[in-house]
């Protein structure tokens, strides 16, 4: 790679021309239907002047971006000159570069561009240079050269393709539902828009009085579902199509994934702290589980997509998720299966319960303050629904403390929680920086605390949620040895007992 | 499940973590009633003038001022003694140690070797009470610790001694 100042490629300008174009569209033809109802002459006057002055703005300010961008990749650092009128200048030093991500839109596909984002994962912004558009060859190469550590002499090597069968897993998630139900929204609104499309609604509304109530509900709680399904499952093929895991002989992961939008995301190994197998309530009650990776320098929280950019596997079964999260960490067994998770006291569960009890009564307050107000109907209302919403509350936090669990295996500090989505994290012991301890007043009395290892990756720290306050304090001080030690209180029946230390 | 298992848990009921060594300054107290003071100071005056200039509504104006002073002296008079007895910290050979709080009791502890920057703080009314915060933040987002209401020269050789060791350390203590 030169050592000279290079530029973006100059096909952004076609790009951004494109782009303005279909928002210019967006802009002028409904303002041109609108005004047409004047008459078509003072519609075209209005709209098409200002649709053009639109793209044309669009295409200048992108050319003038292009025109003051320059980038550079040296021996040392990455560097970035950029801004038209504020001249600013970024820096990354090479070695601390650890993230270097491809993606490419259906409109910089067709012009054979990418937009590659390169991160070293410190100060958000700062610590990020983007560079939009160069092309696809430009792209790889930076990729590979950025990312080229001393190799440690190992071939490429694939940990997991998609299977397309995986896509049933998709509409088991609230994605389907919220879709189906925003299509309707958005199907009612749009009705309303055009308005003089009326037909096909009275059609409808007259279909459905046919047949009756239930009737009626039924059909139209099976559309929005069938929509829903459909929609997430086609977001799913965009999101996955084509997914691969693979590590490269550098020493880096690699997803590729994306079937309109490609998107390929590299994260060092050397900054992977642990990973996250994460059951959503719908995937767990099919058996399966997806995996995000817990490293350093990942996509900040600034940036949209988060949690899609640190997935290492989308919702895949159980086994496969498990053995890719050994395969990621290098262990023959995933510490999150390997591992046996203690249970938290009893006293959690009666915290769960409580909680869930607790939102069902808030939720039907207002039913209930209004009911006895207004009218009775809100009260019978209020009742219903909390027959229904009891029992499934309960559930609820019975599964969430039996989810609830810590353990220790390996190099490793493996926590458990959560049930409408049950997470359970392994966490490189050396990657802990740190501990934060809570305790409520409440969970003062029931003898519990919430231990949360604080870690330099992913969330920034990942607890042991209701956990026995002792319990969780010898689990900690067993997991970074030495650190917590000083301060800890230890009365003779514990010292003598001994404490096991990996 | 595997061989590979260790066990954490001991006996329960036996560990604990003990407080932190030293109390904040002293004057802090008189830091944190002069914070308490100020934060209803604003509301109550602002209802006062309100009310002396709207004369239909002053009742309603300064019913509320009045109710505000008092909750806002009592907090005054005894929050900021309770906060002394609940607030310690202390910096040892390998970690920073703090507890702050009653009703969500917290305990933090980032070791030494993990510091990447040490800042000291001193807001308008901190300063004139002779105090100062020091802030260590280590790798993680969520593992900053912050020592409040110390002597400010105090915290100014905590934070260089802090800085110092934080220096000496190689790599970027992820």
């Amino acid at each position: 790679m030169s050592d000279e100042f290079r530029e973006l490629d100059r096909r952004g300008l076609p790009v951004a021309a494109v782009f303005m174009s279909g928002v210019a569209a967006l802009a002028a033809v409904p303002t041109a239907i609108g005004l047409s109802s004047i008459s078509v002459g003072v519609a075209l006057a209005w709209s098409l002047p200002g649709a053009l002055f639109v793209v044309v703005a669009g295409v200048v300010a992108e050319w003038l971006r292009l025109r003051f961008t320059r980038y550079r990749v040296g021996a040392d650092r990455v560097e970035l000159r950029t801004g038209v009128l504020i001249r600013t200048r970024r820096s990354l030093q090479r070695d601390r570069i650890r993230t270097v991500d491809v993606t490419a839109d259906p409109l910089l596909r067709v012009f054979g561009l990418v937009s590659v984002r390169i991160g070293t994962g410190e100060h958000a912004d700062d610590g990020t240079v983007r560079l939009r558009p160069v092309t696809r060859a430009t792209g790889d190469e930076l990729r590979r050269a950025l990312l080229a550590r001393v190799g440690r002499g190992e071939a490429e090597d694939t940990l997991a393709v998609l299977d397309p069968g995986w896509i049933r897993y998709a509409p088991l998630s609230f994605v389907a539902p919220t879709l189906g139900i925003a299509a309707f929204g958005g199907a009612l609104n749009a009705a309303d828009w055009v308005g003089r499309a009326g037909g096909v609604i009275d059609w409808a509304v007259d279909l459905l009085v046919g047949l009756g109530l239930v009737g009626a509900i039924a059909v139209l709680a099976g559309v929005v579902l069938l929509v829903g399904v459909v929609g997430a499952a086609g977001l799913w093929v965009e999101m996955w199509w084509g997914y691969r895991l693979d590590r490269e002989p550098g020493g880096t992961l690699r997803v590729r994934r994306g079937l309109l939008t490609t998107r390929s995301i590299s994260i060092e190994e050397d900054r992977l702290r642990g990973v996250d197998v994460v059951e959503p309530l719908g995937a767990r009650l099919a058996g399966a589980a997806r995996v995000d990776a817990v490293a350093t320098g990942m996509a900040t929280k600034v940036e949209k997509d988060k949690a899609r950019h640190r997935t290492l596997l989308p919702a895949a079964p159980g086994a496969v998720a498990h053995r890719v999260a050994a395969d990621v960490l290098r262990e023959p067994v995933s510490p999150t299966d390997a591992v046996r998770l203690s249970p938290h006291p009893v006293a959690a569960r009666g915290r769960r319960l409580r909680w869930a009890l607790a939102a069902v009564l808030a939720g039907e307050l207002p039913l209930i303050v209004l009911g006895l107000v207004l009218t009775e109907v809100l009260l019978h209302i209020a009742w219903i629904t909390s027959v229904l919403a009891v029992p499934v509350a309960v559930a609820l936090a019975l599964d969430a403390y039996r989810s609830l669990g810590h353990g220790s295996v390996g190099g490793y500090l493996v926590t458990r929680s959560g049930s409408v989505r049950r997470s359970t994290v392994a966490l490189q012991r050396r990657g802990i920086v740190g501990w934060t301890v809570r305790q409520s007043v409440f969970q003062r009395r029931a003898g519990l605390s919430t231990v949360a290892a604080t870690t330099a990756a992913g969330s920034g720290a990942y607890a042991i949620r209701d956990v026995g306050t002792s319990t969780g304090l010898e689990a900690a001080d067993a997991a970074v040895p030495g650190l917590l030690a000083p301060f800890l209180e230890r009365t003779p029946a514990a010292d003598s007992s001994g404490r096991r230390r990996a | 499940m595997t061989a590979g298992t260790e066990t954490t848990t001991a006996t329960p009921g036996s560990t604990r973590l003990r407080p932190p060594r030293n109390p904040v300054d002293r004057r802090a107290v008189g830091w944190w009633t002069t914070d308490l003071l100020l934060l209803v100071a604003a509301p109550v005056v602002a209802l006062v003038v309100l009310g002396v200039l709207i004369a239909p509504a002053r009742i309603w104006l300064l019913a509320p001022a009045l109710v505000i002073a008092a909750i806002g002296l009592a907090a005054a008079a005894t929050l900021p003694r309770w906060w002394f007895t609940v607030h310690r910290w202390e910096v040892t050979d390998t970690a920073v140690y703090t507890r702050t709080g009653w009703f969500w009791q917290e305990w933090r502890v980032a070791p030494l070797s993990r510091i990447q920057t040490v800042d000291t703080r001193r807001g308008p009314v901190e300063q004139r009470f002779g105090l100062a915060t020091v802030v260590v933040t280590t790798a993680s987002a969520k593992g900053s610790v912050t020592m409040a209401g110390l002597d400010h020269a105090l915290a100014a050789d905590i934070a260089e001694q802090l800085t110092l060791i934080t220096q000496a350390v190689p790599g970027d203590a992820t």
